[in-house]
């Protein structure tokens, strides 16, 4: 039967469009990674001795542990001392005010369409502007003092409130939680650190860019948000990478805190370079996110857009601990050509009547893997606690995977965990419907897979909801000819 | 020249010849009918003028506005001015009916090198559309198709068209599964967008159709070939004697 999708067309990788290299001045650190890296990092970024400290302790403890092989992904073994553990753009210190902004780097920003300004098409977000290893930029933080409210880089966080550092720091993911969050405690460089004080509604997006420049250089930067009694804040990355032969590591930890009443709405749409056509090159994303909803009827909600990475290996997760609170997990996953993505969620019920739902939606195209995995864990004190889950795949072309690795366990006779899944392809019908409506090929497929996650578009934050569409529909170029 | 042209045209369906020399000529601005038995190629041939892939071409040519249609993918023949209202409309989960409408109508108007329509005039577009139709606002917000019951489906077809304003309208069976009030909605509504340049190929079973809708000629479609053509009267007789008589002339 002829198929309207049945021949991939090839794609080069001159199809990503955020793939350029700028040209600035790095400081960058010899590659490896011994206990004198640790220090020298620690030192320029005028760490307390207690910092060095920790970094170390979780240094030693990575130096015992194993990297995780259960995931579906497959890559040749990395090797960590080939790696460069810092990057930064030379600059004698960070500019005083927007106005100082090296503009190589913000003509980077303008090229990937988020110039950093306080205004006009961001005029609802702040930002905070991370390039490579370090925090260039963070936008309206006057006005988010103003309300007590925090969003600076970690390192900023880490001289000018010690104290909530020092509290919450690994208390979600602790130093030793895996392979990568281990490296990670040891080497992390920067990132956003936030704080909404309690009663506080943030009035506006917060939002991290995260742009890897450097060649030869990992990134490894952390994030910890912390929401006071009653506080509400949303908040979005984004990143990206230049096109590079090599596979470059990412390997991130998030942390959330979400006290009595607190709401966390954390988004993600991730475009790292996913590598070529033939599967070369493209960033490794492996990344360890995990939120608390320590108060009762908090709530933490995940989304996230994955689009980008030739691996990605990730699984948000909630951490139900105060009564009746709730975790939410919505995911679009797409991969095209030699992509890789294992991501999923766990939900682990600590709590009574605590809540939690799951949508995931993974997309795969071209000759890629994409596997859904999630851990829904109710523990035995967990009264009536509920799970949702629902995983769709759809498939695009018949050389291409989705698998759905679910596991369940319930130790609490009256809670109730539901799972529903389906996998389905964009039918010849429905690509010749829109066609014969004048839609091109490569549209149609962009809005029926769209459509088909619609659920979860609907999660993102208005601004960046059309770009996320967008996103979704250049991932799938070429999938179908 | 007219506005439709099709010469002896030979259409394969997983490699069986369904189409066996068609020809048929269409001017602006007339009505055609297409009628005959289940199963004799009346949606091929709609499905074929439209572009589905599947459907091999191996003979004959089709003209329209001039242009060789056969040469153009579905989407260009889209922009060119070609609409078929489908027999078996498509749902598409988690795409509005309206956003759907939107996106078909600019990928036309950008074919054609105009600007994208304003979202309120687009608003105002669809509205009329659906008011002539008697189609129930609330339609419009829902997933193309999605639940639509089939009358609902084949009224959103006809919606399409006005909105999207085809030269050509071809319309599959779109008077099937239609209750007789929506019958006569639907036909008012072709009705109301016929006239002008704007010309229509009717495929359907029933006479009743053509009462509401008068066409300019009738043909008669049998085992892939078209056997005989005629004026609005043809309807009436076939109506009376069926295709038996049709189909023993053409053995
Ligand atoms: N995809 C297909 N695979 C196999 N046979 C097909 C396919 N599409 C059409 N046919 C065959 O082609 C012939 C013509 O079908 P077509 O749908 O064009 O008929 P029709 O005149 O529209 O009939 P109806 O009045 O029932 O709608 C039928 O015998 C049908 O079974
Ligand atoms: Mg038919």
């Amino acid at each position: 039967m002829s198929s309207a999708i049945e021949t991939v067309r090839e794609v080069t990788g001159g199809e990503y469009k955020w793939g350029f290299t700028t040209p600035v001045e790095e400081e960058t650190a010899p590659p490896g990674l011994n206990e004198d890296i640790i220090r020298m990092i620690s030192k320029k970024k005028g760490e307390p001795d207690w910092l060095t400290a920790w970094r170390l302790e979780a240094y030693r403890r990575w130096q015992a542990m194993e990297e995780p092989k259960w995931a579906k992904v497959h890559y040749p073994p990395i090797d960590f001392q080939a790696i460069s553990y810092f990057a930064a753009p030379k600059q004698k210190e960070r500019p005083k005010s927007l106005d100082d902004i090296d503009p190589e780097i913000r003509r980077t920003y303008e090229k990937l369409g988020i110039p950093i300004r306080e205004q006009e098409i961001l005029a609802g977000v702040a930002v905070d502007y991370v390039f490579d290893s370090v925090s260039v930029a963070t936008t309206f933080k006057q006005k988010l003092e103003e309300l007590g409210i925090i969003f600076c880089s970690i390192s900023e966080a880490v001289r000018d409130h010690p104290e909530l550092v020092r509290k919450y720091l690994g208390t979600v993911v602790p130093p030793g939680d895996n392979f990568y969050a281990a490296l990670n405690s040891a080497v992390f460089t920067d990132g956003s650190f936030v704080y909404v004080p309690k009663g506080v509604r943030c009035p506006m997006e917060l939002s991290t860019y995260f742009r890897i420049n450097a060649a030869g250089t990992g990134q490894f930067e952390r994030t910890l948000i912390i929401a006071d009694e009653g506080s509400y804040v949303s908040y979005l990355e984004g990143c990206t990478a230049p096109m590079r032969d090599e596979n470059q590591l990412h390997a991130a930890v998030v942390e959330l805190i979400a006290l009595d009443e607190a709401e966390i709405k954390y988004s993600t749409v991730q475009n790292w370079y996913p590598g070529d056509k033939d599967g070369k090159g493209g960033i490794y994303n492996f990344v360890t996110k995990r939120g608390l909803c320590k108060g009762r009827r908090s709530k933490i909600s995940w989304t996230q857009v994955e689009t980008g990475s030739a691996i990605t290996w990730k699984y948000p997760s909630c951490i139900l601990q105060g009564e009746e609170s709730v975790g939410e997990f919505y995911s679009v996953a797409v991969t095209n050509n030699h992509q890789q993505a294992d991501t999923g969620t766990k939900m682990v019920h600590i709590g009574k009547r605590t809540r939690s739902r799951i949508v995931s939606k993974g997309i795969a195209a071209g000759r890629s893997n994409n596997t859904y995995r999630g851990l829904v864990k109710i523990m035995r004190g967990a009264e009536g606690a509920r799970n949702y889950t629902q995983c769709d795949s759809l498939l695009i072309g018949d050389r291409c995977g989705a698998h759905t690795v679910p596991y369940i366990e319930v130790r609490n006779r009256s809670a109730v965990a539901e799972h529903e899944a389906t996998t389905s392809k964009i039918s010849d019908d429905q690509l010749f419907y829109c066609r014969s409506r004048g839609i091109s090929e490569e549209d149609a497929v962009a809005l029926i897979v769209n459509g088909f996650c619609r659920e979860v578009m609907d999660e993102l934050p208005m601004e960046f909801a059309v770009e996320a569409r967008k996103l979704l529909g250049i991932s799938l170029e070429g999938s179908v000819g | 020249m007219a506005l439709l042209e099709i010469e002896d045209l030979r259409a394969r369906v997983e490699g069986k010849e369904i189409l066996k020399g068609v020809s048929l000529s269409l001017e602006a601005g007339e009505v055609h009918a297409i009628m005959g038995p289940n199963g004799s190629g009346k949606s091929t041939l709609a499905y074929v003028l439209a572009g589905r892939d599947g459907y091999e071409v191996t003979g004959g040519a089709v003209r329209f506005l001039g242009e060789d249609l056969l040469a153009m993918e579905p989407e260009e023949r889209a922009a060119a001015g070609l609409f078929l209202a489908m027999q078996y409309p498509v749902e598409i989960p988690g795409v509005s009916n309206m956003y759907f409408l939107r996106q078909a109508l600019n990928a036309l108007r950008k074919a054609r090198g105009e600007e994208e329509v304003k979202p309120g005039e687009f608003l105002k577009q669809v509205r009329a559309a659906a008011e002539l139709l008697g189609m129930p606002q609330e339609l419009l917000k829902r997933d193309i198709n999605v639940g639509f019951s089939g009358g609902e489906k084949k009224r959103n077809e006809i919606l399409q068209l006005a909105v999207l304003e085809p030269r050509l309208a071809v319309l599959d069976e779109t008077d099937s599964g239609l209750d007789i009030d929506a019958l006569k909605t639907v036909a008012q509504g072709v009705n109301r967008l016929r006239g002008g340049e704007r010309a229509f190929l009717i495929i359907t079973h029933y006479q009743r159709l053509l009462n509401h809708i008068v066409p300019d000629r009738v043909h008669v479609m049998v085992d892939g070939r078209i056997l005989r053509s005629g004026g609005k009267e043809l309807a009436l007789e076939l109506e009376e004697r069926g295709y038996e008589g049709f189909a023993g002339k053409a053995a």
